[in-house]
């Protein structure tokens, strides 16, 4: 029951609302626990509302680990 | 957008597995508390991949199943009132209460219609003055925000016609009593990703500080999952017990703090039951008195009754970890997707049902 499904904004409309984009279809979602949350932002949706902004960075960060065990593993392959 | 840029599952799914087999030389008992998390552990087939002493345990994480049946009860005899509407996530209509379900009210007339988000049942609310909405609200800590947010856009629009059934509950107090009761062993916790979106990583430190266990905040692809158990497994190789956050694409250490101060203005925690658990202390959510005009428990004046489980379910025990779902004598023969007993056979991301529906997962080992 906890599924967030991720989207970005496409348009803030009023009252809290906005148009938000999820591969390629689009639907309004409230913006009323996350009132920072601007256009062109991705954010993870839950129940017709947003819930965090999604950080590119950080999705870039956290699996930065698997980066470096790829290093490793290419390092290894070359060297084999 | 991809939630998982630039990275190549086909790559580094062996990788991580490798890794996990370089630290798996002592066993390591893990539960994923979440529900999501133990449908998604299925479907991708991760169980099967893991080393032998590696082994993945469902907790009680899957809100419909530790609904117990007299709330049901309750929100079926609501709905058999005249003048109600009874507004309700779609995982709710098939489970059983003591002698009928929502949907079977259904289908006996009750006007009873799901939605897909609380303020779906707010519209319902403006759209029919003349009846009496009430939302049947089951959830996490991931959910409660949204239904307090439609509950303040209640009293802000001055609808008269708009109720509340809270059966909410909050994910926490749930770890303490399971650690608490002892009854199975957990070497660590993968921890639920959307719950940690709202209320970050404070809340879990009980795992560590007062159980000495580790846990990661974990996200939902078959990546995210498997990294998380990897973390977990380093906590061990290192002698550490703490709480870390895999999912930090979406999870911050403070959580959502707008959204936890929208939930805590509207509601406040009381004691719970829950399906196997029993009473835990300050693990539901009721609304607060400023609201209490919204609560159809007082409105229409529904007494809690307890209603025993069906003979020989094991739901209870599956809930916390103690059986796994073939080990209950109606798994697979009486209880069934189609034809369930238990509300773990009812909610597609019950264990009961991600064990019939993918098999146990851990063939061949």
């Amino acid at each position: 029951m906890c599924l967030g499904i991720p989207g970005q904004i496409v348009a803030i409309t009023e009252n809290q609302l906005a148009e938000v984009d999820f591969s390629g279809v689009r639907r309004e979602v409230s913006l009323m626990l996350c009132p920072d949350l601007k256009v062109g932002d991705y954010c993870l949706v839950h129940v017709g509302f947003a819930i965090q902004r999604l950080e590119e960075e950080e999705a870039l960060e956290t699996l930065k680990l698997l980066d470096e065990f790829l290093e490793a593993s290419d390092e290894s392959s070359s060297e084999a | 957008m991809n939630p998982l840029p630039r990275h190549d599952e086909g790559k580094l799914a062996p990788l991580l597995l490798e890794k996990i087999g370089e630290l798996a030389d002592l066993p390591m008992r893990l539960m994923e508390v979440c529900g999501t998390h133990t449908v998604a552990i299925f479907r991708s087939g991760i169980r099967s991949l893991l080393p032998q002493g590696v082994e993945l345990i469902s907790g009680p994480g899957c809100p419909v199943c530790v609904t117990p049946a007299g709330e049901i009860d309750r929100a079926i005899t609501l709905a058999r009132r005249d003048g109600v509407i009874l507004a309700t996530f779609g995982d709710l209509m098939r489970v059983p209460g003591s002698s009928s379900s929502l949907q079977q009210e259904r289908a006996s007339g009750a006007d009873i219609r799901i939605v897909l988000s609380p303020l779906d049942a707010l519209q319902m609310a403006q759209d029919h003055p003349e009846r009496a909405v009430c939302f049947f609200a089951v959830g996490f800590e991931t959910t409660s925000p949204a239904i307090a947010a439609a509950v303040q856009e209640a009293k802000r629009k001055g609808l008269a016609n708009f109720y509340l059934l809270s059966s909410q509950r909050i994910i926490p107090p749930a770890i303490r009593a399971l650690l608490s009761g002892g009854r199975v062993k957990i070497d660590g916790f993968i921890l639920p990703g959307h719950v940690s979106v709202i209320i970050g990583r404070a809340p879990y430190l009980l795992i560590s500080e007062e159980f000495g266990l580790p846990g990661v905040i974990t996200g939902f692809e078959p990546l995210d999952i498997l990294e998380g158990i990897y973390m977990l497994l380093r906590q061990r190789e290192e002698g550490r017990t703490s709480i870390e956050i895999q999912y930090s694409r979406a999870v911050k250490e403070e959580g959502n703090q707008h959204a936890l101060a929208i939930l805590n203005a509207v509601f406040t925690p009381v004691d719970a039951r829950w399906r196997g658990l029993g009473t835990i202390p300050k693990s539901g959510l009721v609304l607060r008195e400023g609201f209490s005009a919204l609560d159809a428990a007082q409105a229409f004046d529904l007494p809690y009754e307890e209603v025993e489980d069906p003979p020989g379910c094991l739901c209870g025990e599956v809930l916390q970890g103690i059986h796994r779902p073939p080990d209950c004598a109606l798994f697979g023969t009486r209880c069934t997707p189609e034809d369930p007993i238990g509300p773990c056979m009812v909610s597609s991301e019950g264990s009961c049902a991600a064990y019939y529906k993918y098999g146990r997962g851990d063939e061949g080992k």
